[in-house]
């Protein structure tokens, strides 16, 4: 399986290439009041509204420091496509070896929206689940 | 998620749906009584489905429909009549042949089903006579030769994308017009106009491709109503008017449900048992009706049913029950307000919990939903007649015009459909406070006011920003007005509405997003949801300023039982208090501008002659100083004209819970009350009208 992989401060991510839309810089991105807090705003990809998702603050890992440059990894989810705001990209990397479990060392919050890991070159690469991370921002108590 | 499939087994399963629905349709219309022919069509559908199943190697659909036939060859010979039995058996089949092209549509395969308990019942009603293995070839009926084909299939996906491409048509116009005016480039403009001229007719023309007759939406309910009359012991019949009343695609799917919950509800909880229906005179078998029709630029749908009517004292005792609402407040609600009740979720006046309908109401959903396509739904009904629900659905296209508005820098959409007129208000000067809440004197009509930088921010609202000029757009939503306070008015435009995505849904301050001239997307504001997250939309009629929603929670702020007041000064150091409601409108009158007619004093306005009667001098008080320049005048509507009451000044309007307290004999005063800690009289208006005619009767 190959993913797309992309960072996140120092976590490395990765989704399979299938499920990959797109890959592109972040344009100006409209503010939605109101939305969850996950919501980074709405953006414009080539007449299509998408809704952009910082995927930092949906995993509750650190944050990119304000201002900073981001990219952005549409997907396809059900639905429609969606945007998920990334520090970088990364190569396509095709890992060899078995998926194994999230480790214990990541907060929960982010374990639940992660398949398993992999390991590339001695990093770890995180499979997400795109359509866990799609589907809400309901708070898992 | 389909298995790849030939387009022949494509097209099989979309006609054979198509045939389904019909062989249903016709199947419930035949069990009532109607007209024979329709088993000719029903044979037909079943035998087409048989053959190309067949052909295919769809064995098992094949011998289902197989099965089928025989018994509508019986009915259609004159050897079987169409009972109950036949046709739930009939029926079966069709929701057994459902799932197996279902099956085929998603696996390509017929899947794991038994058919052999529908087969079983089919040759039931045969009488179990032995089967032909294979049907004598039959001779063809003869048919009036078809209309020559005018119309043809067309995918849904394919309008869908044609109608993507459209919008985005308008965007680059829209783009094209903003450069050309800007680069001045005059030999452009012709053909920009041009362009202008067929995008709006491309953009129209699509649009009408996707209207659909709301029959299609109906097309289960027959059905339905039959299966549910028989489980809940009701004869009931269904009427449908207007079935080919066309909606657009999107808005008919979403009121599929709607409708159809409200039909279950007319049949579990509005039409009464056969016997207590002969009982009360009315005829045993009960109505459901559907009608749907254009008007004035709206779709009309309307589900009524002749059964038990809303007892409407049995809503007030529920919501008293519920908590909702104070036994008091309860008894004097109005209809639209006891229709509010009904909304609201969890709120049910169904004796116990049917299998049917659930809790019986289910409203607030069919509302929502309702609302996600910027419809609204009413009640009228009378106790022991009928229940009508009437659905609005103000025709829209994916293209509207609207107002641009800018709110902490960025820019916002507001439909045209929903702005009344936009005001350069001096909002220091004509604001008035209501307790907390912002109001603005509108032509003497108080207004409402919404800060949208408040709304937007939220709790994290920064301090009330100075800002002696703003603009105010004065917004419409469910026949109530209200002022949207705005940093600024940019422009009016053609947008394509977009819809927002998943993780948006629940948002009502917005409906939809759309992208401008320049690129950039902005958000739709929905003027009904901010309305509501301002509450500045209640339930009930009475024109009553109501508060911005406070930054704390935790207190309820409604205070049940409160009822809102003008507070006046009728003379100097006099207060009185007159209902909200009962005060149409407020005019400042020049006093050179009241003049005597026939012994009265009235004053002209709006080519309208309005008698008018100094409060004070009626009830006995006047200590009039020097006369005020500028006399503050309620206008009272009563049943026999209007009444201006002129007095000293207005001072507040407040939502008070009052307490009569006695100083009964003084006429025009009900009792006296101590608002805002002033001993303020509460006037009887309906007294003081009297009063006013009287004296004027005296002269």
């Amino acid at each position: 399986m190959s993913f797309c992989t992309f960072t996140l401060g120092a976590l490395l991510f990765g989704i399979p290439v299938e499920r990959v839309l797109e890959v592109l810089r972040a344009p100006a991105t409209t503010p939605v009041p109101r939305a969850p807090r996950a919501v980074s705003g709405l953006v414009n990809v080539r007449g299509q509204i998408l809704v952009a998702l910082d995927l930092a603050r949906r995993l509750g890992v650190a944050e990119r420091p304000a201002g900073a440059a981001a990219m952005l990894v549409l997907v396809s989810v059900e639905g429609g496509a969606l945007a998920l705001v990334v520090d970088e990209i990364g190569d396509v990397v095709c890992p060899s070896g078995e998926r194994e479990p999230p480790p214990r060392t990541l907060p929960p919050r982010t374990r639940e929206l992660i398949l398993g890991v992999h390991v590339v070159d001695g990093q770890l690469l995180l499979a997400l689940d795109v359509d866990r991370v799609a589907s809400g921002e309901r708070e898992r108590v | 998620m389909s298995a790849k499939l030939d387009q022949a087994v494509l097209e099989f399963l979309g006609e054979s749906r198509e045939a389904l629905a019909l062989v249903e349709k016709e199947l419930v219309a035949l069990e009532r009584g109607g007209a024979s022919g329709g088993v000719a069509a029903i044979f037909r559908a079943v035998h087409t489905i048989k053959g190309t199943a067949g052909f295919l190697g769809f064995t098992r659909v094949e011998a289902l429909a197989h099965h089928g036939e025989e018994v509508l060859a019986r009915l259609r010979d004159g050897g079987l009549v169409l009972g109950r039995e036949g046709a739930s058996a009939l029926l079966g089949m069709v929701d057994v042949l459902g799932r197996l092209l279902a099956s085929i549509e998603r696996d390509g395969r017929e899947g794991p089903l038994d058919e052999a308990p529908t087969i079983e019942a089919l040759r039931g009603v045969l009488g179990n006579a032995p089967l032909a293995t294979r049907s004598p070839p039959e001779v063809a009926p003869i048919e009036a030769p078809a209309a020559a084909e005018t119309k043809v299939r067309v995918d849904v996906a394919l309008l869908d994308a044609l109608m993507a491409l459209t919008g985005e048509l308008v965007l680059v116009r829209n783009q094209l017009r903003a450069l050309a005016s800007e680069a001045g480039g005059a030999a452009v403009l012709g053909p920009l106009q041009r362009l202008d001229a067929i995008a709006s007719q491309l953009q129209a023309s699509v649009a009408k491709t996707r209207m659909q007759p709301i029959g299609n939406a109906w097309s289960k309910l027959p059905r339905l109503v039959r299966e549910l009359a028989h489980v809940c012991g009701r004869s009931v019949r269904l009427s449908m008017e207007g079935s080919e009343t066309e909606l657009d695609r999107t808005i008919l799917e979403a009121l599929r449900d709607p409708i159809t919950h409200l039909v279950r509800n007319a049949i579990d909880h509005g039409i009464e048992p056969p016997s207590v229906r002969v009982a009360r005179g009315k005829p045993g078998e009960g109505c459901v009706s559907l009608r749907a029709f254009h008007a004035g630029g709206s779709v009309t749908i309307e589900v009524s049913d002749d059964g038990n009517g809303l007892d409407w004292a049995r809503v007030a005792r529920k919501g008293v029950q519920l908590g909702l609402v104070a036994g008091e407040q309860a008894a004097a609600m109005t209809e639209r307000e006891l229709t509010e009740l009904l909304f609201r979720p969890g709120f049910s006046t169904a004796e116990q919990v049917t299998t049917v309908s659930g809790r019986g109401v289910g409203l607030d959903v069919v509302r929502t939903n309702v609302e996600k396509v910027a419809g609204t739904i009413a009640v009228e009904s009378h106790a022991g007649q009928g229940t009508a629900w009437r659905i609005e659905i103000p025709l829209t296209l994916a293209i509207i015009p609207a107002l641009l508005v800018t709110s902490g820098g960025q820019r916002y959409a507001i439909p045209q459909a929903s702005v009344v007129e936009v005001v350069r208000a001096d909002v220091e000067r004509g604001c008035e406070r209501v307790l907390d809440a912002p109001v603005y004197r509108l032509r003497g009509k108080l207004l409402p006011l919404v800060d949208l930088d408040r709304e937007l921010a939220g709790d994290d609202a920064p301090g009330e920003p100075g800002r002696a000029s703003r603009n105010v757009v004065v917004l419409e939503a469910n026949d109530e007005r209200y002022g949207l306070v705005v940093e600024s008015v940019v422009d009016t435009a053609e947008i394509v509405v977009k819809p927002l995505g998943r993780p948006l849904e629940g948002l009502e301050l917005y409906s939809g997003a759309t992208i401008l001239a320049d690129g950039r997307v902005a958000l739709i504001l929905d003027a009904l949801g901010l309305a509501r997250r301002a509450r500045v939309v209640g339930s009930g009629r009475s024109r009553r300023p109501a508060r911005s929603a406070p930054a704390e929670e935790g207190s309820s702020r409604r205070r049940d039982g409160a009822e809102s007041l003008l507070v006046i000064e009728v003379t100097a150091g006099h207060r009185a208090a007159v209902p909200l409601a009962a005060v149409s409108r407020i005019e400042e009158v020049a006093s050179g501008a009241i003049e005597r007619l026939g012994g009265r004093e009235v004053v002209r306005h709006r080519g309208d002659v309005l008698p008018v009667v100094r409060v004070a001098r009626l009830l006995g008080v006047d200590r009039s100083a020097s006369p005020r320049e500028v006399i503050p005048v309620l206008v009272h509507a009563h049943p026999g004209g209007a009444l201006g009451l002129a007095v000293d000044q207005i001072v507040d309007v407040v939502e008070e819970r009052v307490g009569r307290e006695g100083r009964p004999g003084r006429p025009g005063v009900l009792g006296t009350a101590v608002i805002q800690e002033r001993v303020t009289d509460l006037l009887d208006l309906d007294a003081l009208v009297r009063l006013a005619g009287e004296r004027e009767g005296a002269r």
